[in-house]
């Protein structure tokens, strides 16, 4: 009996002693965290996008709460709705979330150009840029395999006739697709914006022509035509700045005047607008 | 001094704590996936080896010796190791945020390490003094580091080859890490005649 206890006694006390120092040290020394996190955190929709800029909704959510300077309408996918949650919580001021929908500045499908090889590697538009830039005549152009389709959370992008396109009802405007194209076709626009330029190709327009029907050949005739001056040619493709384009007297007429119909007129209204509306 | 560097050396080297000695399998085979989380474990143990032994020889020789509770040894070091762990944790969190934020994950997964208390436990068997015990015990740990650096490196290689189904996952990464260790026996020998 006394050998169980001289073993006993010793443990229990080093135990006592130990967790009275744990206890102690725990309420001393005890880290306080920001109560607003979990609220914050609840809002955000969870789908890690990294469209605000910071890495997933955590992250965001964290850079919220200890920073005040963050602005509280960087999620694009939650959209005004997850804003003004936010400004409540944080207690600033609410501004309008700028929706945006995804844009294929491609349109060059099976009809309009051809492929110059057979490509049989990985189904991977990554993959196949490694191979003399695409199995396509045109080296600029969607390489049709579909990893921005892959890439989508909300599954709104589809390969139809070998080019991408974003089913702009479905679109959230995380950008992910944005990053993931190896020819950077993809771009954000504001969702209440119609003319699209189709086109991404940078050669000259005779290049260009030889190997798309569909493509920019940078004849300059929508520069001239365009009321407000917001279509500029760099680089041999129309670009149009969006921040002027806004309030076209003459809508559609650049669309209109296309030499090759590469400027497109499309509804962008995207996922937010269509709830809005109903 | 010539003894201290033989300790040190045959730690990392000869009697590694992974590779030799098969103690804290657990984390080299669970967190050797990747570089950063390797070094982040293998940088952790080397901190808790140091601090437990630090803890541990003074608890033997002051309280349990003297007592004659010599066999108590295992069960008090695991004790006071977890609480000494967790000890640690709450003041880094506290303290050093930066430091917590790069070992505090893996803090607790080494509260009772079979490697951690191999360390304490061996540094006693061998008779060492309080500063070849630390010596040691530095050496165990960066002996920890070494073979976790190195099997991330084979980790990331047999992602990337193509291993037969039956191999893959679990089984490949034990040859791997067998194959490794055989390595190291080539290490036998070689720090006793160095200073030979």
């Amino acid at each position: 009996m006394e050998a169980i206890l001289t073993a006993v006694i010793p443990v229990v006390i080093i135990g006592i002693i130990c967790g009275a120092v744990l206890v102690i040290a725990s309420k001393l020394m005890a880290v306080k965290e920001d109560e607003r996190f979990p609220a914050v955190r609840e809002c955000l929709p969870g789908a890690n996008c990294g469209a605000c800029g910071f890495a997933g909704c955590d992250g965001y959510a964290k850079a919220l709460c200890e920073n005040s300077d963050t602005p509280a309408n960087l999620c694009v996918p939650g959209a005004d709705g997850v804003a003004k949650q936010l400004s409540e919580i944080l207690g600033v001021a609410f501004e309008d979330v700028v929706e945006q929908v995804a844009v294929v500045h491609c349109a060059g499908n099976c009809h309009k150009t051809q492929d110059k090889v057979d490509y049989q590697g990985i189904q991977s538009c990554a993959a196949a840029k490694l191979m003399y830039g695409g199995k396509g005549s045109c080296t600029y152009g969607c390489l049709g395999l579909g990893d921005c389709m892959n890439a989508c959370p909300q599954n709104a992008i589809e390969i139809k006739d070998g080019v991408a396109h974003v089913n702009t009802k479905e679109c959230i405007g995380c950008g992910i697709c944005t990053r993931t194209c190896p020819n950077h076709l993809i771009s954000l626009v504001p969702d209440v914006e119609k003319v699209v330029v189709t086109c991404s190709n940078c050669d000259k327009g005779a290049v260009t022509r030889k190997v798309c029907s569909n493509g920019c050949i940078g004849c300059k005739k929508c520069e001239r035509v365009c009321p407000s001056g917001a279509i500029k040619v760099v680089d041999n493709v129309a670009v149009i700045d969006y921040k002027k384009c806004n309030d076209c007297k003459d809508f559609g007429v650049c669309a209109k005047n296309c030499t090759t119909g590469c400027i497109m007129i499309s509804d962008l209204r995207g996922m937010h607008s269509v709830k809005k509306e109903t | 001094m010539t003894k201290l560097i033989i300790i040190l050396l045959s730690a990392v080297f000869i009697n590694n704590y992974v590779l030799s000695r098969f103690l804290g399998i657990c984390p080299f085979l669970g967190v050797s996936k990747k570089l950063d989380s390797a070094t982040g474990m293998s940088l952790a143990v080397i901190f808790v080896m140091l601090m437990a032994t630090a803890v541990t020889y003074p608890i033997q020789f002051f309280l349990l010796d003297p007592n004659g509770l010599g066999y108590l040894q295992t069960i008090v070091f695991i004790l006071v190791i977890a609480a000494l762990v967790q000890l640690v944790e709450i003041v880094l969190k506290r303290y050093i945020p930066s430091l917590h934020k790069s070992l505090g994950v893996y803090l607790p997964l080494i509260t009772t390490n079979c490697a951690v208390l191999g360390v304490t436990i061996l540094n006693i068997d061998e008779g060492y003094t309080f500063i070849e015990a630390m010596v040691n015990s530095l050496g165990s740990g960066l002996g920890f580091f070494l073979a976790m650096v190195m099997f991330s490196g084979v980790r990331s290689t047999i992602e990337g080859s193509d291993v037969p189904e039956s191999f893959k996952g679990l089984p490949i990464t034990l040859v791997a890490a067998a194959i490794t260790s055989l390595s190291f026996l080539g290490f036998g020998g070689v720090i006793e005649n160095l200073f030979a």
